[in-house]
């Protein structure tokens, strides 16, 4: 996702020259592209994310767009009042884009590891939430972000995540994008757990189960319709997320379904179980640990289809 | 009448030192009214206010959002009274809507903030964020080739928050010699005297270690104050430092240099014996 985004970046600071790039002295080997091409409009501010942030707003508040580049917790946590008093609160017209999202990272360990950043982002006033599925979607999330007026966090991948969507696809912030369809439920998946959350609906549908997979690469503003539409027309839903179950994806779409008042569903947060994850590993390693892999997945799904009578799991998974 | 007293009244006043005395008198019915906190910090940066607003800032009331405007920031937000009080006196609002400071549903809350009120241009509290966001304004302003400087005015406590010397680092670095750092140096801050909490001092060589020119002056004279902020970038390519020595409740004798006007509204008393020395003054 990350060649993804600075392709996008460059095709959209070549368009627009309001467009800032602000790094926090990472992006080695990634951005030396955009300072080639545009010196003038890049800024290594150094290890400094709260200055970083700062400055962002001030360059902003001059009519600029300015994109914020770090990685994982960094250009958000570290600097979350900068964010939330300074982005925020002036809406800005200020594009914070981390690099991996949930264990992307892997064995860099907790300091390294964004698995609360949605559910925090979320409940900053006039910040929008943006965490596509895959290459695809993050280049054109990166043009979505750009053009939207106001904070925006663009929550990433890191690199070599699955292409899902084999062409363009039409990406509007706060729209859900229907990739499978089906009627025994729906799977709704945020960031970078798409190509799973889809390899799944693919083993089920072999196995005579159609499920509809929704990516909701806008976890604010919500797709409040899509998710109601999910409700209304299958028989259970299921959020997957590399981030904690609490207040991301399964939080926001626990509470549309809440308040929505008519509709009882059955319904799973499948995410990361709030606490740090002890011991080192891999990205593929630290989801298992937490039944985010594909068959982690299915195994949890087993009980709630076989509740909304889809037909049964026989067949063993590989 | 004191030699000091004597001396004023023989000498004809700056217009910057009665429009202080109008600032002091301002802010006071403001936070009288509101029974509000934060005096003392008000009336240690009303001289320097009073000398931006009358001598120094190229602003346009008539138009807040022009372009190449000089910009101002407050990044202690807690002594907005002294803003808000000279942002009406330049004519950016009107006088009356100083009487809405801290009212219910009101235009201006107790820390300084831009919604909706023409003149301030970030919304602070917090400290530690107005010199970040005063030097990217600074450097779009060097990247765009507009000639407008932009000033910030710190306190010494804000002087504690790491993200003060982030923005302290980054501006010599990108010679942001359209920067002004001013600080309000009264050596009081929120819980005691700057040097038993946390030392700054040398305040005026750390600033130059950083790469900034570096001038100290009396805050409170507004010769002194006139004649620096004229003079501005003090070295060319340098972000400029001002450190202002200031006393904590300047102007009203029995509020000066004490912690507790911090906190403290006067009571009906203390008004009266503060509003009747501000009009001595």
């Amino acid at each position: 996702m990350r060649g993804a985004f600075f392709r996008g970046l460059m095709d959209l600071a070549a368009r627009d020259d309001r467009i800032y790039l602000l790094v926090g002295d990472l992006g080695f080997g990634v951005a030396e592209p955009f300072l080639q091409k545009f010196p003038e409009r890049f800024l290594n501010v150094g290890v400094a994310e709260q200055n970083m942030t700062g400055l962002a707003t001030g360059i902003a508040l001059t009519g600029k767009i300015v994109f914020t580049y770090s990685i994982a917790n960094f250009p958000i946590l570290r600097c979350l009042e900068q964010v939330r008093n300074d982005v925020c609160y002036h809406k800005a017209n200020v594009k914070i884009v981390s690099i991996g999202g949930g264990y992307s990272y892997g064995a860099l360990g907790m300091s390294h590891h964004a698995t609360e950043d949605l559910a925090i982002l979320r409940t900053l006033p006039e910040m929008t939430v943006v965490a596509p599925g895959d290459p695809v979607e993050a280049e054109a999330a990166t043009g979505a972000v750009a053009g939207h007026d106001g904070p925006c966090y663009l929550r990433l991948g890191r690199a070599g995540e699955a292409v899902v969507h084999r062409a363009q696809v039409r990406f509007q912030i706060g729209k859900a994008i229907r990739i499978r369809e089906g009627d025994a439920g729906t799977l709704i998946s945020t960031g970078a757990m798409l190509r799973t959350t889809v390899d799944v609906a693919d083993v089920l549908r072999q196995r005579g189960i159609a499920l509809r997979v929704l990516s909701m690469h806008t976890l604010k503003p919500l797709d409040t319709e899509a998710v109601l539409a999910a409700a209304l027309e299958t028989r259970a839903i299921v959020t997957i997320e590399e981030h904690s179950v609490s207040g991301g994806l399964g939080g926001a779409v626990a509470e549309c379904l809440a308040e929505s008042g008519k509709l009882v569903i059955p319904f799973k947060r499948l995410g990361i179980p709030t606490g740090f994850s002890a011991p080192p590993g891999t990205q593929e390693y630290l989801r298992e640990r937490c039944g985010l892999s594909p068959a982690g997945i299915l195994q949890e799904l087993e009980p709630l289809l076989e509740r909304v009578q889809a037909p049964s799991f026989s067949t063993p998974i590989a | 009448m004191t030699e000091t007293e004597r001396a004023r009244a023989n000498t004809p006043r700056r217009s910057s030192e009665l429009l202080a005395n109008r600032l002091r008198r301002r802010a006071l019915a403001m936070i009288c009214r509101a029974k509000s906190s934060h005096i003392g910090s008000v009336f240690s940066t009303i001289d320097l206010l009073a000398v931006l607003y009358d001598k120094i800032l190229r602003v346009d009331p008539s138009c807040p959002q022009w372009s190449n405007r000089d910009r101002f920031i407050l990044s202690k937000g807690h002594g907005c009274a002294g803003l808000y009080a000279a942002l009406a006196e330049r004519g950016f609002f009107p006088q009356s809507w100083l009487e809405e400071f801290f009212a219910n549903g009101g235009r201006l809350a107790g820390h300084a903030t831009h919604w909706g009120v023409p003149g301030v241009e970030a919304s602070t509290g917090s400290l530690g964020h107005g010199l970040s966001i005063a030097s990217g304004i600074a450097l779009a302003g060097k990247r765009d080739k507009l000639s407008y400087r932009v000033f910030a005015m710190l306190s010494d406590g804000e002087c504690d928050e790491g993200s003060t010397w982030e923005a302290a680092l980054f501006a010599p670095h990108h010679r942001l010699d359209n920067l002004v750092s001013i600080i309000d140096y009264n050596k009081i801050q929120s819980f005691g005297r700057v040097d038993e909490v946390l030392k700054l001092d040398p305040l005026a060589a750390k600033w130059e270690s950083f790469g900034w020119a570096v001038g100290e002056i009396d805050g409170h004279d507004h010769g002194q104050i006139e004649q620096a902020l004229q003079t501005v970038p003090l070295a060319e390519g340098k972000p400029t430092c001002i450190i202002a020595n200031t006393v904590k409740g300047k102007g009203v004798s029995f509020m000066e240099d004490q912690v507790l006007w911090h906190y403290r509204c006067p009571d009906t008393n203390e008004q009266r014996l503060a509003f009747a020395e501000l009009e001595r003054s």
